[in-house]
């Protein structure tokens, strides 16, 4: 057993937990005072419902048998068969991959706020869980579409696409708000929301070399570039655009570039990550005003960051993949000799992912409006979801 | 007796506070309220979108006091809570019929 490389496994596996009262605040912030607790617990409860069915039956579902290219079976359910034999190394690797799977569906949680149902979404997760993360995340990581030649290294296209657009088909079933949008009602809460995303990002990048190696190493470093250059670019784009360097322009910022060198970060070096994250910025920075065009009500803007951001860094490692630096068994891309080839399968990747993602989440969701309804009472939505939904307030003030 | 509202900036809250305990005010009541007057809103700009704050927060004191002490609360709170500039809100009067303490059950001057 190599004890450096489980000691970062498991150290990342709790570094990516953390990013989920890190998401949890970077959206309750932005939301407004009377719903902020539907927010977090919306986030929360991905990681109650999550774990118990990754360990139950989705890492069967999404991994075993190997040789499978579009579906895992039902062999490795509750774990069957695995052990702390040999180096122990697949049971740090099963726990780490369980928090990617709880953090995924709590990324779509900023698209519905204000409005959806918490007995809608508490059926929506575990069934948007298994209609749509497994499958992506099996066709990616050793199924047909990652053996055509596309590669994803922490998750841009399973994890940040899959959610981003699913979050889209949310949003057009679900409606707009009959309330006026608010601005966020604590950036305190959305700033340290970002910084603990960002810490967290460490372990969801860096430890998906699944090993204390280079690649990590690098991974890191990307992963800290790429948030800080997108950072930088929003912030100047709307200081010049709008007059003010504002503090939800940098921590938007921040997450598109995280979000965009998810699926680089082991691929990538040099200038790249500066590059992504320079470009994820600025496009994220523009397309967060797509939904005003377009007329979908996306409130925190999952659409405008991680589907965008997923796409622009995924679609990037076609051309700046490195496999020299890394001593990589991917191709290159076009930046370093290679041919159109890995931009193209990272556009079948991403567009495969984006048809079964919406299709799916489309199709939950008008079950789901068809049933048991989506949507809170207009009173309900007018006094806020924290009391209707939960039984409880954020703020109260005479203490 | 009356009771004296002041509708003052919240970062205003303490320079009032301090000033009517200086005039010998024993008691005072303050809630953070929104509102506006001829200051009017302000625009904040999130993400590139415009949003129109029409209600400004301020704070809101209330103050029941014996006739003799009016003028005196009056002109703390005035220049405790004074800017010069537009928004620093405004104090009104107004009559207080019946004054009880629900302690002793006491009422009128004697409950202020």
């Amino acid at each position: 057993m190599d004890s450096g490389n489980m000691a970062w496994v498991l150290i990342s596996a709790a570094l990516v937990l953390f990013m989920i009262p890190g998401l949890a605040f970077f959206y309750g912030g932005m939301d407004r005072s009377r719903n902020v607790l539907n927010m977090l617990m919306m986030n929360f409860y991905c990681v109650l419902i999550i774990p118990v069915l990754w360990v139950a039956i989705g890492y069967s579902l999404a991994q075993t048998p190997f040789d499978n290219d579009f579906i895992g079976g039902f062999d490795s359910f509750f774990l069957k068969d695995i052990t702390v034999a040999g180096d122990g190394m697949s049971l740090a690797t099963i726990a780490f991959l369980g928090m990617f799977a709880a953090i995924t569906p709590a990324l779509i949680s900023g698209a519905v706020a204000d409005r959806m149902k918490f007995s809608a979404w508490a059926i929506f997760v575990p069934i948007w869980f298994l209609l749509v993360y497994v499958p992506i995340f099996k066709w990616i990581y050793g199924g047909w579409l990652g053996q055509r030649g596309s590669i994803d290294f922490a998750g841009g296209t399973a994890i940040h696409v899959n959610a981003g657009i699913a979050a889209l088909a949310a949003v057009l079933v679900l409606g707009k708000r009959r309330t006026t949008p608010m601005p966020p009602h604590s950036m305190p809460l959305v700033m340290i929301g970002t910084g603990i995303l960002w810490f967290g990002w460490f372990g969801f990048n860096a430890g998906s070399a699944l090993a204390a190696n280079g690649q990590a190493a690098q991974a890191f470093m990307n992963t800290f570039l790429a948030g800080a250059a997108a950072g930088l670019a929003w912030v100047l784009t709307e200081w010049l655009r709008d007059g003010h360097p504002t503090n939800l322009g940098a921590a938007s910022g921040i997450v598109a570039g995280l979000v965009a060198i998810t699926p680089a970060a082991g691929y990538v070096s040099g200038p790249a990550p500066i590059l992504i994250g320079l470009i994820a910025g600025l496009a994220c920075c523009y397309a967060v005003r797509l939904k005003n065009k377009f007329g979908y009500d996306d409130a925190l803007d999952v659409v405008g960051v991680h589907f965008v951001g997923g796409l622009v860094g995924s679609l990037l490692i076609g051309f700046f993949a490195n496999p020299a630096f890394f001593e990589g068994s991917f191709d290159e891309g076009i930046f370093y000799g290679g041919d159109v080839g890995l931009l193209v399968e990272q556009a079948i990747a991403n567009g495969t992912a984006i048809i079964w993602s919406f299709a799916l989440t489309f199709a939950i969701m008008v079950a789901l409006k068809k049933t048991i309804g989506v949507r809170v009472s207009q009173e309900t939505e007018s006094t806020g979801l924290d009391l209707s939904e939960h039984g409880e307030t954020a703020y109260h003030s005479a203490q | 007796m009356k009771l004296i509202t002041a509708i003052v900036k919240p970062f205003k809250l303490d320079d009032v506070k301090d000033s009517l305990k200086a005039a010998g005010i024993q008691g005072i009541t303050v809630s953070e309220v929104r509102g506006f007057g001829r200051q009017g809103g302000h625009t904040e700009t999130y993400r590139g979108a415009e949003y129109k704050i029409d209600f400004v927060p301020k704070v809101r004191f209330e103050i029941v006091v014996d006739d003799s002490q009016v003028d005196a609360v009056v002109d703390a709170i005035k220049a405790a809570a004074s800017t010069g500039k537009i928004g620093d809100g405004k104090i009104w009067v107004s009559n207080v019929d019946r004054i009880i303490r629900i302690r002793t059950g006491e009422e009128g001057s004697d409950a202020i």
